[in-house]
């Protein structure tokens, strides 16, 4: 039991800290990704704004599914709100904390997503090229409106033929980037703010509330995993007790069948309790085969009772 | 058995994490052979599609398949599935269960392929370089180029070094456009992918919750239980093979001085462990004719009830069992005795 319980207390203690770990890793491995992935802007005029803002905000729905996904709390949560109420009350406040734990740990990843695409600004730069009004920029002043549409939207595509000499492709670059950068500054900055207002002033708001909804989340957490283990427990002493029982079985019907009188002396007990009576080839292979074709009940009353 | 319950604890506990470390190292193994592999698309017109396509769906079918096989659970699954009913109930719903998660598994390492092969780009490149639509991204009105012409040209568009078709349509152009429609396909896959991964994971609790539950606790029950037995039936083969081992030397030494007509020399009360384990055949020659009897007549796989020597002369009592090897039952009991 000793063991049980340093593995149900290191369990307690760091389910929070699990979670902020696969969190981090989210984080991690969102940017990663963007650093591995291949942008290359179509530079075509009706695609590169679905192509831009696809890439910006696609991937921060899948990382926000793989967060729920992977987050174990998830499905307690989900069983405590679905569960029949039965001999226990339901409480909304405690699916609640969960629930909102749960969502703020998935946000992180599609955050840091959409913060490092909005600070390095390709996304942006090939989104929003064919949308910048093409006077403020020399090379693209004194052009037809088909061909400044075509060209606005070569500007993320500095190898194009057309783009490798035009000096104003640097300028709409470097004028998108700086609005990218920008807006992804502010909104870190916003988000960084919100999280610390919102972590200073919930003392002020329903302290004890939060305390109760955070003990028994905890609870019911723990509760979950300390009914597998002890199932998994329950399975393996079931077995255990069930092979013994098989095999118990086959000696009997041996000891039937056959008409040799069991030797009732002195034999060493160890090597006796390992053979248990199967002390033939014949033997072990009817007990083999009977394993196979018929395999004993799923009922160890009569072995327990013993 | 607290050896063996701690083994069990392990793997149960940790089958799940065990299971799961394999999918990962697959998933990893499967960008690694992606990334090792060199991708060669073959510029000609009716090659390039079953290059490309070939590529992007083969390995994803070879990586599931090869998901199965290192899943160990496949076997259990097999056999229970198999199995004569006799006096146990099978439960399809257990059955389903284990299949399931273990197809669950399987699927990843071919969906990280599909993904990784989209977002790359190249596999649809290759694939559908001749469906480019020159009439917007170039001159569909070139003179001089039959049908057939113009898909041998942009069957090359892949292979830049023998691209001829710059006036036709820039191979910049048409590459960055099969790279954005493969790239957007690749999320849009892994969207999906994700999104099937939610819903099977959040609707489950929703429905037949019981029964799952049920189901998974029975599966670690097979599984569980086979794992006991086979250590079970090691055990005894063990104490099989030491006691059948010990009844051949016993054999042996007893033959022996029947056929040389000697008498053994009386152990000493206070022999100790090493003469015992001598188990009665102290010289050379009788050593000598243990071995060549165990090369060339191996013992029956019988165990004589009269099983163990233990000791000094405590052993024999009792009926001897009604078989030819009753004289020699006597004498050992004779003269372990003396």
């Amino acid at each position: 039991m000793d063991r049980f319980r340093m593995i149900f207390q290191y369990f307690q203690s760091n389910s929070e800290s699990v979670m902020n770990g696969i969190c981090g890793l989210l984080a991690l491995a969102s940017v990663k990704m963007y650093t591995c992935f291949d942008f290359s802007c179509p530079c075509l005029p009706q695609y590169n704004m679905a192509y831009g803002l696809g890439i910006m905000f696609v991937p921060p729905v899948i990382l926000f599914l793989c967060g729920l996904i992977l987050n174990r709390q998830s499905l307690v949560m989900l069983d405590e709100w679905r569960r029949p109420q039965g001999h226990r009350r339901k409480d909304l406040a405690v699916i609640r904390y969960m629930c909102s734990s749960i969502v703020q740990r998935a946000m992180v990843a599609p955050v840091v997503w959409i913060i490092v695409t909005l600070l390095d600004g390709k996304c942006l730069i090939c989104a929003f090229s064919g949308s910048v009004d093409p006077e403020k920029f020399v090379g693209f002043a004194n052009v037809t409106s088909v061909q400044v549409e075509q060209l606005l939207a070569k500007v993320s595509c500095k190898d194009d033929e057309l783009m490798r000499n035009n000096t104003s492709r640097k300028a709409v670059s470097r004028y998108l980037r700086c609005w990218s950068q920008a807006l992804g500054w502010s909104i870190l900055l916003i988000l960084i703010i919100a999280a610390f207002l919102a972590r200073w002033l919930r003392p002020c708001f329903n302290q004890a509330t939060l305390l109760q909804a955070r003990h028994w989340s905890n609870y019911i957490d723990m509760e979950q995993k300390i009914f597998e283990e002890t199932c998994c427990e329950h399975s393996r002493l079931f077995a255990h007790k069930c092979i013994l029982h098989f095999f118990e079985s086959m000696r009997q019907e041996i000891k039937l069948h056959s008409f040799n009188l069991p030797r009732e002396g002195e034999r060493d007990e160890g090597e006796e309790d390992l053979l248990r009576g199967i002390t033939d080839q014949d033997q072990v292979n009817k007990l083999l085969k009977t394993w196979y074709y018929d395999k004993p009940p799923l009922d160890v009353s009569q072995a327990t009772q013993r | 058995m607290d050896k063996f319950r701690m083994i069990f604890q392990f793997f149960q506990s940790n089958q799940e994490s065990f299971m799961n470390g394999i999918c990962g190292i697959m998933a990893l193994a499967s960008t690694q052979m992606y990334s090792a592999f060199d991708f060669n698309c073959p510029c000609l017109p009716h090659y390039n599609m079953a290059y490309g396509l070939g590529i992007l769906l083969v390995p994803p079918f070879i990586l599931f398949l090869l998901g199965f096989v290192l899943n160990n659970n496949i076997s259990m699954l097999a056999e229970e599935w198999r199995r004569p009913q006799g006096q146990r109930g099978k439960d399809p719903a257990v059955l389903r269960y284990m299949f399931c998660s273990m197809a669950q598994r399987a699927m990843i390492a071919p969906a990280v392929w599909v993904s990784v092969t989209l977002l790359d780009g190249k596999c649809i490149t290759c694939a559908f370089c001749t469906s480019v639509p020159v009439g917007t991204l170039g001159n569909a009105s070139h003179p001089l180029l039959s049908q057939g012409e113009i898909q041998r040209v942009l069957a090359r568009i892949p292979c830049k070094e023998i691209y001829d078709g710059q006036e036709l349509i820039a191979n910049e152009v048409a590459v960055r456009y099969l790279r954005c429609i493969s790239q957007a396909l690749g999320w849009c896959f892994v969207l999906l992918m994700t999104t099937l991964a939610f819903l099977v994971r959040s609707l489950r609790p929703c429905f037949s919750q019981a029964a799952f539950l049920k189901s998974r606790y029975w599966s670690h029950y097979i599984d569980i239980e086979r794992k006991l037995f086979d250590e079970t039936c090691a055990e005894h083969a063990r104490s099989f093979a030491k006691v059948c081992i010990q009844q051949f030397f016993e054999s042996m030494s007893t033959d022996l001085v029947a056929a040389r007509c000697q008498l053994p020399k009386k152990t000493p009360e206070d022999a100790g462990e090493a003469s015992k384990k001598l188990l009665g055949i102290t010289d050379q020659g009788t050593m000598n004719m243990a071995l060549k009897s165990w090369h060339r007549c191996k013992p029956p796989l019988h165990l004589h009830p009269p099983a163990l020597p233990s000791g000094n002369g405590q052993a024999g009592e009792g009926q001897p069992p009604v078989h030819s090897s009753t004289p020699q039952r006597e004498t050992a009991a004779y003269y372990s005795l003396v």
